[in-house]
């Protein structure tokens, strides 16, 4: 069996013309992962340009309010550039320099990986083109143009759904007709090997800190660690360094949309099946033929028919479960915290600030749950407006 | 497996490849269409693809025959994928087309069986992992075997894991293709000594459609593949004139076209036949010209 397998799961279903450039980035990958000059570098850019190590923020309000264990939420909605995605962007653009590339590529969904991705390439002075979903580029212009005042060049994608699957199809395209000079930024922990590994990786700086502080705080470990899943890099970062920690509950939670008995839902473990797209096998929403299915959530971070092949693996060995939450059960979330805390999290982050308010009071008042809070929520006011039935003009 | 190609050179194979495999891969091909492809001396192929479905199934069998009629070796068809990330515009919108006209696998099988009412030709299909995968292996190549189906290409299935796929196609004595590509290097070496049926040899970087200039020395990685194998090489990606077919033709076994072709299905829709018969007469000639 192929190289990069969590179980089943996994793999490199890709086309011959990138696997050259897969295996080279797996070579460059280990060598830099254990190069004291790169992890330093690394560690440097973490907290000095994107604000690490990020805050666990006791929540006592909500704590309160909820009745049960105590919450605590990583701040990753603190982070430069407002979200988790920076963890990953700055190691990969930092590795593609050392490999002597001058071209990032990535996709975006919301535009968080995108932003995050630009940043890094102004930062570096690297070139940089973004393929993201015309539907996307629609629902979030302001980051389309936040991205262009990055120095970025924005794709709109046309094909198919016009949204985050089409944009990894896009920029797959791209990889495979530039290859030399370039290196495609997968934004979660998803895509051929080595990607997965490579991005959950970047991403574990927040359960690596999450654990250290926690144990400062409480002197135990938490019961649970919740955080949002679309392709699953936020809560594969949250969990990697618990996976041991038998006794911590961990717990993905899907975008539902609709509900997972309707079709306008992205919940892949409630509602996918076992398939090989975009680079691995893992599960995906499909129809009965195999065609991948068009998902919908509120979120376009979430927006996406797969899940990252580790998260299927923790499934299958029921290591960690995975939840569906709805759209009004994240508005309600979204809402709630903002009011509770003073924290405009993203929409993505309130599918696990949602479910924890569902299960909080199943604990007991010395035990601790960490929502990942893995990025802010700016660029969702106006959709939730919208979702209000308020208009408010941008 | 000598007899694919009426080679008089030395079997340079020299490599060793279990016996048990060869075993297989000769019972498969002397129970195949395959070799009837590349099977006379000095006389090069043409592979024609389209996609199954687009603009109806009644098309796609029509269209079959007439390609068939106007020299086609071998046809690839396209089964439809929502997500064909190996495509260029042109077949991603064929695929599009076909899934919205209603297609699924079965009515990709069903085309199959009605153009075996008529003909014999070699049949490859080409799609993505997942439509085989998910139809299940066993189940698809049964169907592929009842209907003589000779071969599958699937883009998304590199050499380091077509095992999974190649032992239940091979049971039912069908190959799978390996493609070589620009970048591939180093690579060929092993993806070459274990090929199977032809290799398709990608001659550009980037996705499928039609380019003006082919600028990889496809003949350098001809030559590769040659010291290590006689499996015949058919060169794809970006050939659409009569001239770059000949000049692909010249330095390997075949030329493949498919962008070109679905562009005429697209512009003709259901009254494509007559000028599918010409384009494919044209470039088969061309082809043929080679020596």
């Amino acid at each position: 069996m192929s190289k990069g397998r969590y179980g089943i799961h996994g793999g490199q279903y890709i086309s011959e013309t990138l696997m050259n450039e897969l295996i080279h980035l797996e070579e460059c990958y280990e060598h830099y992962k254990n190069d004291p000059e790169f992890q330093k570098e690394l560690d440097t850019l973490n907290r000095e340009y994107s604000g690490r190590p990020s805050l666990l923020y006791y929540a006592e309000k909500m704590t309160k309010d909820l009745g049960g264990a105590k919450i605590y939420l990583k701040r990753e909605d603190l982070n430069h550039t407002g979200s988790h995605k920076i963890n990953n962007v700055l190691g990969q653009a930092l590795l593609a320099k050392k490999m002597g590339k001058t071209r990032i590529i990535a996709e975006t969904g919301a535009g968080q990986h995108g932003v995050a991705t630009a940043t890094a390439a102004a930062l570096l002075g690297m070139e940089c083109e973004i393929f993201m979903g015309e539907e996307d580029t629609k629902r979030q212009a302001l980051n389309v143009y936040r991205m262009e005042l990055l120095g970025a060049k924005v794709h709109p994608v046309a094909s198919g759904t016009q949204t985050l699957k089409d944009a990894v199809n896009e920029c797959m395209r791209e990889w495979t007709n530039r290859v030399g000079d370039t290196l495609y930024v997968l934004g979660s922990v998803m895509g051929p090997h080595p990607f997965p590994m490579i991005v959950r990786d970047f991403q574990s700086v927040i359960s690596r800190e999450a654990r250290a502080q926690i144990l400062e705080r409480e002197g135990q470990l938490p019961a649970a660690v919740a955080a949002c899943v679309g392709g699953g890099s936020n809560s594969m970062g949250a969990f990697y360094n618990f996976i041991s920690d038998k006794e911590v509950e961990l717990i993905g939670c899907e975008a539902a949309g609709k509900g997972v008995d309707t079709a306008r839902t992205a919940a892949t473990i409630a509602t996918g099946s076992l398939g090989i797209f975009h680079g691995m096998k893992s599960y995906f929403c499909q129809d009965a033929y195999g065609q991948i299915a068009p998902v919908y959530s509120i979120s376009a971070g979430l927006d996406y028919p797969g899940i990252g092949p580790e998260h299927a693996y923790l499934h299958d060995i029921g290591r960690a479960q995975y939840v569906p939450v709805t759209d009004d059960e994240a508005v309600d979330a979204f809402e709630y915290i903002a009011r509770m805390e003073g924290i405009i999290c993203a929409i993505e982050s309130a599918h696990a600030v949602a479910h924890v308010m569902k299960i909080a009071k199943n604990y007991r008042p010395d035990q601790s749950i960490i929502i990942c809070l893995s990025g802010r929520g700016d660029k969702d006011v106006a959709a939730i407006a919208r979702y209000r039935g308020v208009d408010i003009h941008e | 497996m000598n007899d694919m190609r009426n080679s008089t050179q030395n079997n340079s194979r020299n490599n060793a490849m279990n016996s048990a495999r060869i075993d297989t891969q000769n019972d498969m091909q002397t129970r195949n269409k395959l070799s009837k492809v590349f099977d006379t001396p000095n006389r090069k192929a043409f592979i024609a693809f389209l996609t199954a479905g687009d603009p109806t199934a009644d098309c796609t069998v029509e269209y079959i025959l007439e390609m068939e009629r106007a020299g086609a070796d071998l046809i690839e068809i396209g089964i439809p994928f929502s997500d064909p990330a190996a495509e260029g515009v042109v077949i991603q919108e064929a695929n599009i087309r076909a899934l919205k006209g209603g297609i699924t696998t079965d009515g990709v099988f069903e085309i199959v069986r009605r153009v075996r009412e008529h003909s014999q030709i070699p049949l490859a299909f080409m799609t993505y992992a997942n439509p085989v995968f998910h139809y299940g292996y066993e189940k698809f190549f049964t169907k592929c075997e009842m209907l003589g189906v000779d071969a599958i290409i699937i883009p998304d299935l590199p050499f380091e894991e077509k095992e999974e796929m190649e032992i239940p196609a091979n049971a039912h004595h069908v190959a799978l293709i390996s493609m070589v590509a620009p970048t591939s290097e180093s690579r060929i070496q092993a993806i070459a000594s274990e090929a199977q049926g032809f290799i398709y040899v990608v001659s550009s970087m980037g996705v499928t459609g039609v380019r003006s200039e082919i600028k990889t020395d496809v003949g350098a990685i001809v030559e590769s593949i040659r010291k290590v194998t006689d499996v015949p090489c058919a060169v794809g990606f970006g050939i659409s004139t009569p001239e770059q077919a000949k000049a692909m033709a010249q330095i390997s076994d075949g030329a493949i076209v498919g962008s070109a072709i679905v562009k005429i299905i697209a512009k003709y829709g259901a009254e494509a036949g007559p000028e599918l018969y010409h384009y494919v007469k044209a470039m088969k000639d061309a082809v043929a010209e080679c020596v």
